[in-house]
């Protein structure tokens, strides 16, 4: 019988990036004891990848910028599906948890009277970002990281979490193994917050890191939560796409905003063909306007690269598609080309952009002071998730909250860049003290705390199932590889009824074959077993990824239907919302969104 | 460029083990962590290694390539000479734990022991600083690291004497030197440094500073100018003369 150690505590924080790191922080100042567990060592999660900046409203460069003007930016990005509580919330406490990183020791750019300097981004009215260079997220994670080890959280890193468990229906812990010795573990808890982060490694191209499994979609899902938004996969339109092995790699959207350029092999400015009639009055229909624009000239609009990604990203596709790529299969974008209009160019995007300048410089040998870099879309980010309480962070399943890229609902149909840094601080800070304080409330009285040894075992055996198999199984990489294909090429930028019907039997017998699976050797870091238990997590993400974007026929956001090509007006007041039926099979439903307040319906009317 | 090429990977765990050899197929752009994949995922599915994020920004990837202390995702297959096996060792100077995956956790431990940032009251009534880029960038510089510990793998005091109960190794000098040097910092930390850290026993070798892979110019930047702290504040001679008085 496979022996557990065992930890209790009063909340439980699955997820070690900026949102899980926030969440542990508040629970800690709320007086909760607090467990960490995270897949990575800490402070190497996803978030260190965020290059481009923080979206708070602080009005540091432009003062007509306020909370309203961020939610409205907000809201249109996401094509209104958003939960428009939860995107309040982010754009009025998003300036407040900017300041509470500098007092814990971030160090942002500032401006010339010492204040924090914001840059512009695709989507942001206004120059909104707080930034440090482009390495923003490693800033953000340490600042957390730093600040956190002295506030007594007890941090269990490098551990895979297998199931939540459940008593009468609310949480009351979750179970998983230590790599390090291959161990089982047992983390009792009042209460559970997942920030798990994405999905990415469900394509072959990607900007995420081995990670990236939906592990806390999938464990939420497996407990009874519903799941929303899924169809919404946001592909970044700058991916590395040369050398081959760092395809997918993310060049930042500041690299635009700090007026960068997209052209074509024929050397066609192509974002400037087709500008959405949404962004027609506020973006620039020249080139000279346009770098106005990237200088900070208040008067001049956007140019059309700081469109919104999924726009981005299906320009550059049908460039590529239309046979005007580059050798490699991608776009140019150039941020040379300053030097015609600045000084001393070379040490302003060197200034600017250090990170950029050392990955092209280092991995594929190109100086991007001088020449084009090659780029096209990447698997970036999830839109949806576990659909929460916008105010608590809790999802349908009591006790059980989710905060960061695991929680759906702040960015509806399309994310805005720099609105995934503060959506982690904003939510990551909502989900601790609401956990921590649901765990007080249900703490004592009687409530329902066993843990239920039977599921426990269970659990711990089917993990162990593939070495029965030994190295005659199915190889764990092997399938993944051939699920990443799958979804690659049947449900990526472009979607067709009839390629999806094709991905859902491709998942079924991937399914089979994962079920298949066999490692050989022992339990102590073994990556084959890792890879394999992230199967079933890709799986059951990839089957609702594939569900939801069959079930919502029309192209909006990062969605895009070829054969449903247009908006529809009837979708647009939908959410699509996925959850586990009583038989185990996966049910997809149209739920109504919820009527949005008068008072931010004037907000969104006035900013239109 | 060679269509193959032989990795010579130490594989074993804290009881002990020795090299054995993949050959594997290599392409034009590849790095060193690809190949190690291509192994892994072909021929040795149980092989242990660390990485995330596959661009040089989270240093999970650490190992000693031949006999030099690098990130496995920015080594590029194109500046190594692959008629000779490419040598691939975990980082010596920390326990092995299994392949090339070592116990890092004492340098978690270790930061724990330096005082926390404390920063002083805010500048503005409404609770915000001011402070000018100059001052800022000097400090970004350290905060660019990326925890790889290459520099704690390299550093003798730690890989030859094992004296990681009394000295914190270059990252965590330079972690002290961006609290010490961070303009809104109001702790001190020049006694630490001197009688808990032993910042002493770095004799500036610089072999820290010659393999991070963020280029931080570790003993000139931050090392230096936290011993000269610790100087001016013990052994300056003329304050020593107004004590004896």
């Amino acid at each position: 019988m496979p022996e557990f150690q065992r930890f209790s505590y009063d909340v439980l924080v699955i997820g070690a990036g900026g949102a899980g790191l926030r969440a542990a922080i508040e629970a800690r100042a709320s007086g909760a004891k607090v467990g960490v567990v995270c897949k990575s060592l800490l402070g190497k999660a996803h978030t260190v990848m965020a290059e481009g900046g923080i979206a708070a409203a602080l009005a540091n460069v432009d003062d007509r910028d306020n909370w309203r003007v961020h939610f409205a930016d907000t809201m249109r990005g996401g094509q209104y599906l958003n939960n428009w509580r939860m995107a309040e919330l982010h754009a009025k406490e998003a300036p407040e948890c900017v300041r509470e990183l500098e007092a814990w020791g971030a160090l942002f750019d500032r401006t010339k009277d010492g204040r924090i300097l914001q840059r512009n981004f695709g989507g942001h009215k206004y120059p909104r970002l707080a930034h440090v260079g482009d390495r923003t997220g490693l800033e953000m994670i340490r600042t957390l990281q730093d600040h956190g080890i002295y506030t007594g959280m007890e941090v269990h890193m490098e551990c895979t979490v297998l199931s939540l468990l459940l008593d009468s229906g609310r949480v009351v812990g979750a179970c998983g193994y230590d790599r390090e010795k291959g161990l089982f573990q047992l983390w009792q808890a009042k209460a559970v917050v997942l920030a798990t982060g994405g999905i990415g490694r469900a394509y072959k191209i990607t900007s995420n890191s081995w990670e990236y499994t939906g592990d806390g979609l999938a464990l939420a899902y497996n407990a009874g939560a519903e799941l929303q938004e899924m169809e919404f996969v946001q592909f970044h339109p700058t991916g590395m796409v040369w050398p081959i092995s760092v395809r997918g790699i993310l060049v930042t959207e500041g690299v635009r905003g700090e007026g960068g350029v997209l052209r074509n092999s024929e050397g066609r400015r192509f974002m400037f063909d087709e500008i959405p009639d949404l962004y027609k009055d506020s973006t620039a229909d020249n080139e000279e306007e346009g770098w106005r624009y990237t200088q900070g000239d208040r008067n001049a609009r956007r140019p059309p690269e700081l469109l919104t990604r999924d726009h981005v990203a299906r320009c550059i596709n049908r460039e590529v598609k239309a046979g005007r790529g580059t050798p490699h299969g991608g776009v140019f974008l150039d941020i040379a080309w300053i030097k015609e209009r600045l000084p001393k160019a070379e040490e302003h995007i060197k200034r600017k952009l250090p990170s950029m300048y050392h990955q092209f410089k280092q991995l594929a040998d190109l100086d991007i002071t001088k020449e084009p870099m090659e780029v096209g879309p990447t698997t970036h980010y999830m839109m949806g998730g576990i659909r929460v309480d916008g105010d608590s962070q809790m999802s349908s399943v009591p006790g059980l909250f989710a905060a960061g890229e695991a929680a759906a609902g702040l960015h509806g149909a399309n994310r805005l860049g720099g609105n995934s840094l503060s959506d982690l601080v904003v939510f990551g800070r909502r989900a601790g003290r609401f956990a921590a304080e649901f765990a007080k409330k249900n703490g004592a009285d009687g409530a329902p705390t066993k843990v239920d040894e039977e599921q426990l075992q269970a659990t711990a055996k089917a993990a162990l199932v593939p070495f029965d198999r030994g190295a005659s199984g199915e190889n764990p990489y092997q399938v993944q590889y051939d699920l990443q294909e799958s979804m690659q090429d049947l449900v990526g930028i472009v979607r067709t009824e009839n390629e999806m019907q094709q991905a859902l039997e491709k998942i079924a017998q991937l399914q089979a074959r994962a079920d298949r699976v066999g490692i050989a050797g022992h339990r102590q870091y073994n990556n084959g077993w890792h890879t394999a238990i992230d199967l079933a997590s890709l799986l059951v993400v990839s089957e609702a990824i594939t569900r939801a974007a069959l079930l919502r026929k029309e192209s909006r956001g990062a969605q895009f239907r070829e054969d449903f090509p247009n908006k529809d007006a009837e979708w647009g007041k939908h959410n699509i919302v996925v959850k586990r039926g009583a038989d185990g099979e996966m049910l997809v439903e149209k739920r109504a969104i919820p009527q949005m307040p008068e008072e931010l319906k004037a907000v969104v009317a006035e900013m239109k | 460029m060679v269509t193959q090429a032989m990795f010579r990977i130490w594989r074993g765990d804290s009881a002990g083990g020795g090299f054995q050899d993949y050959v594997t197929p290599v392409e034009e752009g590849m790095v060193v962590l690809d190949a190690v994949h291509r192994v892994q995922a072909q021929q040795a599915p149980d092989l242990a290694l660390r990485w995330n994020c596959k661009a040089g920004k989270c240093g999970s990837c650490s190992a000693e390539i031949n006999g030099m202390p690098k990130l496995m995702c920015m080594t590029r297959l194109s500046n190594l000479n692959l008629e000779m096996p490419v040598i691939l060792e975990p980082m010596h100077t920390f326990p092995v734990i299994r392949d090339l995956v070592t116990d890092v956790s004492w340098n978690f431990r270790a930061k724990k022991t330096i005082k926390e940032f404390k920063p002083r009251s805010p500048d503005m009534p409404d609770g915000t600083w001011r402070m000018q880029q100059a001052d800022v960038e000097r400090v970004q510089e350290f905060r660019k690291c990326i925890e790889c510990f290459l520099c704690q793998d390299v550093c003798h005091v730690l890989r030859e004497h094992h004296k990681e109960d009394e000295f914190i190794g270059p990252r965590l000098l330079v972690y002290a030197a961006a609290l010490e040097m961070h303009p809104l910092d109001n702790e001190d930390r020049v006694s630490d440094l001197r009688k808990k850290h032993n910042i002493g026993y770095c004799n500036i070798t610089t072999c820290c500073r010659k393999v991070c892979p963020e280029s931080i110019t570790i003993t000139e930047n931050a090392i230096i100018p936290l011993k000269e702290r610790v100087v001016d504040r013990f052994f300056d001679p003329l304050k020593q003369l107004f004590h004896i008085l």
